[in-house]
């Protein structure tokens, strides 16, 4: 028996609270989840900031993987088994890139990404091709297969039908987040019928399709998605946290930069800092080591970066207003200049940010569209894309909600110290008063 | 604040106007493979490197007033032309983009065609592979656009002449 067909033999079971149970039958899945890159998962909180407003946000990347292993699981071995559009020969490789999907994930991915010009993706496909347990493991299978499940999450793959079962506007990535994070937070929002969702897609060359009587269950993904994004995701003070987190590290880099002599040096952070970061630094850097250098900068003589760090540690966040950048940019210059005369840094204390989604949208012929839409098939065996059937969905096709948010540390805006006509005036711009 | 907004409507300015939201998704990619400080993040879809974050700033200027889009019909399809409003050049006067001589870059990438943009794009996103392994994923992942041999040789052309004229000139 190849290793590529080997099953365990007995099959193995993850207690799950939103799929009830994972199953695992292949050795080589077993195997993936026992690498050192894997587990490293478990260390690295799936939403980031939003336990600072949804405590029970703790869970980790770790349970989401098995989690869209699992539906992906579900779909090739209960619904697509058997049916001639599809090749049961990129079981496996499927399977695989669902686990796998997110391996390349740091600790608070996007402020780290956004600071040190990060890409997780990269760092996916540097995991599977390098020299790691991971990629020892998928070697197994054949010299070839790491580039082929790697070439899959990066959508570079010809195998679109594969690509769209991991990433399109309905995969199996979103379906699984969207269930565990409305789990996790406690929110009411996220639910939707996947059963009923999973029992009607069907394969195509390019892409799944979904039978058109399970129209109305997508259409309830759809909403679904939505509100999760505006009411967990772009939550303002999840925001606000990472706005502090962001300036964190900004502050960081910069006295990196001036040569300052941390208290603690930052050892694990040289390399980032310095933009030579190797796969080895970056499976190194997990949560906890982020947290305990914030924890060690409280103390830092700097007192940007020790207020900082203390706001984020104690949750003492940014309040924010409401901002439109048309209207208000020549205030925000107008704000920035009166904070450096208060003695506050505007380029950490003074940060607009911007949350922004588009639920649906679809590829319209002949305009330069790059979003795969959801088609239905009819039982006429016609396919059509979903805005064309579903008004619910027409009604939202291709309509961004964007907003954005000014955000400032309250406490320094009012004190009765020497820059107290300047802080009224702030507040006055602020609308606080 | 609102750097990243600024440097879009920068590259905007120095290039005129852009005709086509794939040109204008492939030169800021170019620019930002060239070294050029852009920080929307791209990944790889139908027409190679696209950023939903570049489409979402775009989108956002447009709405702020900053840019103008004109939708135009031109033979069976639409195409998008986007020029500075003036309140966009009033917004760039009080946001400064120091990022010298993108303009003589973003000018000759605008002098060329989207399909050659999305050509020079997607072998820059290959960039780590070898030569023929960038061939034969251009063969196979664009094969709708018939890409010969010669046009490739010339994107490598393309792009080694960019890098010279960024680094002379920088």
């Amino acid at each position: 028996m190849s290793y590529a067909t080997e099953k365990l033999t007995e099959e193995k079971v993850f207690k799950d609270p939103v799929h009830r149970y994972i199953h695992v039958k292949d050795r080589l899945i077993w195997d993936l989840i026992g690498t050192k890159e894997f587990q490293r998962l478990r260390r690295i909180k799936q939403l980031g900031t939003t336990f600072l407003t949804f405590h029970g946000a703790e869970h980790s990347r770790f349970n989401h993987s098995l989690g869209v292993y699992e539906i992906v699981r579900r779909i090739v071995d209960d619904v697509f088994k058997g049916r001639p559009e599809w090749n049961d020969d990129d079981r496996l490789l499927t399977l695989c890139a669902a686990l796998l999907h997110d391996l390349g994930h740091g600790p608070f991915s996007h402020s780290f990404e956004k600071v040190f010009g990060l890409d997780h993706e990269n760092f996916t496909k540097k995991i599977i091709l390098s020299n790691t347990e991971v990629n020892n493991v998928l070697r197994r299978v054949s010299d070839d297969f790491p580039k082929k499940v790697e070439e899959i999450i990066a959508k570079t793959s010809k195998n679109k039908l594969v690509i769209s079962l991991i990433s399109s506007q309905i995969d199996a990535d979103r379906m699984d987040y969207l269930q565990r994070d409305a789990y996790f937070t406690g929110v009411s929002y996220g639910h939707f019928d996947m059963e009923r969702i999973l029992r009607v897609m069907r394969p195509r060359e390019d892409q799944v399709v979904i039978k058109q009587s399970g129209m109305h269950a997508v259409e309830d993904y759809i909403m679904s998605r939505y509100q999760m994004y505006w009411q967990v995701y772009f939550h303002p003070v999840t925001r606000s946290a990472e706005v502090i987190l962001t300036k964190i590290l900004h502050r960081a880099k910069a006295l990196y930069e001036a040569s300052y002599q941390f208290k603690q040096a930052p050892a694990h952070f040289y390399s980032l800092f310095k933009g030579e970061i190797t796969v080895d630094d970056y499976i190194h850097l997990d949560e906890s080591i982020v947290l305990y250098y914030f924890q060690m900068w409280q103390w830092e003589e700097d007192e940007i970066l020790s207020d900082l760090a203390q706001r984020f540690l104690d949750r003492h966040l940014f309040k924010y207003v409401e901002f439109d950048p048309a209207k208000e940019y020549k205030k925000l210059s107008e704000l920035s200049i009166l904070f450096l005369k208060a003695g506050i840094d505007p380029e950490y204390y003074l940060v607009v940010d911007s949350s922004s989604d588009l639920p649906y949208d679809f590829y319209r012929p002949g305009e330069e569209e790059e979003r795969l839409p959801i088609h239905l098939l009819s039982k006429n065996g016609e396919v059509r894309e979903l805005s064309r059937e579903s008004s619910i969905v027409d009604a939202i096709s291709g309509k961004r909600r964007t907003d954005h948010k000014l955000y400032y540390p309250a406490n320094l805006l009012h004190d009765e110290g020497p820059h107290k006509e300047i802080k009224k005036q702030i507040r006055k711009l602020l609308d606080l008063e | 604040m609102l750097k990243d907004h600024a440097k879009i409507i920068h590259a905007i300015a120095a290039s005129d106007e852009i005709v086509g939201r794939k040109k204008l998704q492939k030169m800021i990619y170019i620019a930002k493979k060239i070294n050029y400080p852009f920080h929307e993040k791209f990944a790889f879809h139908f027409y190679g490197p696209y950023s939903e974050e570049l489409t979402l700033r775009i989108e956002e200027l447009c709405n702020m007033g900053f840019l103008n889009e004109i939708k135009e019909k031109k033979g069976g399809y639409y195409q998008y032309r986007y020029t500075l409003t003036e309140s966009g050049t009033e917004f760039l006067e009080l946001n400064e983009v120091n990022m010298p001589h993108l303009k003589d870059c973003l000018v000759d990438m605008n002098e060329q065609s989207a399909r050659f943009l999305e050509l020079v794009s997607t072998v820059l996103y290959f960039e780590e592979l070898p030569k023929e392994e960038v061939k034969e994923k251009i063969f196979t992942l664009k094969s709708k656009q018939r890409y010969t041999e010669e046009e490739i040789n010339q994107a490598y052309h393309y792009i080694d002449a960019l890098n010279t004229k960024a680094a002379i000139l920088s």
